[in-house]
């Protein structure tokens, strides 16, 4: 299947990730060329196939509801690259005015 | 005697444990190695020499007050894929958008270990977010071949296999999604095992596709290979994806032979699309084998052709999930803040500026396929195809106690061959793939040279938590 420029811009946007017009162009040629090569995948009978997401068989796993040592708040918040304020990080307004 | 940066583990415990030599010797001749070489190969993105020979001193004490906790590992040094979170150690993924993160907390892996004594000499280099197959897509340039500096070391952990082929180390770290602890270690001549899903605890180690991640090890022998094993195994309450199966005694698996032993050959693993190069080595050693004992039956999986399509859209999905979480809020890189008009245009210059080309691809690829319309043609459908290939591996068991095919269709290749041919660069995983998609572990073996001198491995599957087996016929090798 071909990707265009337009759709690669549109999955960008959907990821959060700013692109050049130099990067849209390589990308959507080398997304075809991924993609028409997934396309092997039509030709596998999956009629009546279960999916699967874990290997192993595990389901439902839970632990117990109890606090244990952890990194402190501390250390955590000295991670970040942005300004910390009251414990908090800071970043730019969500919503506008 | 041997320099000491050229011992295995094996014979560095004994050595220690017999005051032939110290620690801080062994770690001391690693770094001189280190320092020799890595300017050529790359192998390594961050060396602590401080640290090392601190963390040395600290096992020459233990070892030498006879104290409890003394183990194989105490004072044995160790290379760290960089994609293991280390207190207080730089982490970088090898990515742009972590080029300085300091990790305020260990990996279970890393902790324990610490408790072991083990020896950090530092991180080692991997394609970023641990997504090639070559180690070119490091924000650190390329890892060479230790057999060839024209040559790829191989990937993901191709830092950590070229460091332990080199004799930086006598064991390394790595984590294997698709191939990335087999392929490497296949380049690299030495051995690498690819663990069960959730034989080894995760916690601490940067999400790629969490139903196919694990974390595993190199060595450059089966013995070593056995007791890292025993190390870093079991249940973890910090990923919940280890079930509590119990970690046996793996060298008890070792100095048993072959005979009896029915091993399958998957004859899509032997098929055009391999080298016959790589084929013939690779019946060289099954030759060896059935001489040893082995019946050798032959077996087909048949969905091998699948394998690179299902894994390349489940494996972006997953990782287009996991790498959200780099927005540079917490952590991380980020675009400067007066650029941004709104938080949202923060999230996309910060995003767009640090992920390289091939984490640009993945997420892309992996949004595509998780979007509306296209969920069901692609990710859904890559998730049955993924349950038949469960079901190939299923039967083949049923003919054989263990799978034996080659690594990679081809020795290690150029540098700079396949890096702007994603597609080329995809399926060069196509006999690594199957196993992960099933989470199967298995052994990357060395198993003879091609007429260029490069290595060519073969790989060891069994069956879930059946790593004793790898063990077992990887020895025989």
């Amino acid at each position: 299947m071909k990707i265009s420029q337009e759709e690669v811009r549109h999955v960008a946007k959907l990821a959060r990730l700013e692109l050049s017009d130099k990067e849209v162009e390589k990308f959507a040629g080398q997304l075809s060329s991924v993609f028409e090569y997934m396309d092997v995948l039509s030709e596998a009978d999956t009629e009546g196939v279960m999916e699967t997401s874990q290997v192993t068989g595990l389901e439902n796993v839970s632990d117990k509801d109890e606090v244990v040592a952890s990194v402190s708040r501390e250390d955590l918040l000295a991670c970040t690259k942005l300004p910390v304020e009251s414990k908090q990080i800071l970043v730019k307004a969500a919503i506008k005015k | 005697m041997a320099k000491l940066n050229e011992l295995t583990i094996g014979e560095v415990a004994s050595g220690l444990k017999a005051k032939k030599f110290s620690s801080v010797e062994v770690t001391s001749d690693c770094l001189k190695r280190i320092l020799e070489r890595n300017k050529e190969l790359n192998a390594f993105v961050l060396v602590d020499s401080e640290g090392a020979l601190k963390m040395a001193e600290e096992a020459d004490k233990r070892l030498a007050s006879g104290a409890a906790g003394v183990g194989v590992l105490t004072g044995v040094p160790v290379g760290i894929k960089d994609i293991f979170a280390t207190r207080g150690v730089r982490t970088t993924c090898c990515s742009p958008g972590l080029q300085d993160f300091v990790p305020p907390y260990d990996a279970t892996v890393i902790e324990k270990l610490r408790e072991a004594c083990a020896v950090f000499l530092g991180k080692t280099n991997m394609d970023e977010f641990a997504c090639g197959a070559s180690t070119e897509h490091s924000f650190f340039g390329v890892t060479k071949n230790p057999y060839n500096l024209d040559k790829v070391a191989g990937g993901s952990s191709g830092g950590s296999a070229a460091a332990v082929a080199d004799k930086m180390c006598p064991y390394s770290l790595g984590t294997d999604t698709g191939g990335s602890i087999r392929q490497p270690a296949s380049f690299c001549g030495i051995y690498g095992m690819k663990v069960t899903y959730g034989r080894v605890s995760r916690s601490g180690v940067t999400a790629m596709a969490s139903s196919w991640d694990t974390v595993g090890h190199f060595a450059r022998s089966v013995d070593d290979i056995a007791t890292v094993l025993g190390a870093i195994s079991g249940h973890d309450r910090r990923d919940m994806t280890t079930p509590d199966v119990s970690v046996p005694d793996y060298s008890g698996f070792l100095g048993k032979g072959v005979k009896g032993v029915k091993i399958g050959l998957p004859k899509e693993y032997f098929s055009e699309g391999v080298e016959k190069e790589t084929r013939d080595v690779v019946m060289k050693a099954v030759a060896k084998l059935e001489k040893a004992g082995a019946k050798i039956v032959e077996v087909s999986l048949p969905t091998t052709k699948y394998a690179v399509a299902v894994y390349y859209i489940c494996m972006p999905a997953e990782l287009s999930a996991n790498l959200a979480r780099y927005d540079g809020i917490r952590y991380g890189e980020i675009s400067s803040a007066d650029d941004a008009s709104d938080l949202v245009d923060f999230y996309f210059k910060t995003r767009g500026k640090f992920f390289g080309d091939e984490i640009k691809r993945r997420i892309m690829i992996g949004t595509y396929v998780l979007s509306a319309g296209y969920m069901d043609a692609y990710y859904k459908k890559a998730m049955k195809v993924r349950t038949k290939i469960i079901q190939d591996f299923s039967e083949a068991f049923k003919k054989a106690d263990v799978l034996i095919g080659p690594v990679s269709p081809f020795p290690a290749f150029g540098i700079g061959e396949k890096v702007n041919d994603p597609l080329a660069m995809y399926t060069a995983d196509a006999l690594t793939i199957p196993a992960s998609a099933a989470g199967l572990p298995s052994l990357a073996c060395p198993c003879g040279m091609s007429a260029a001198g490069l290595p060519i491995g073969l790989q060891v599957i069994a069956p879930h938590f059946e790593e004793g087996r790898c063990l077992q016929v990887g020895e025989a090798v």
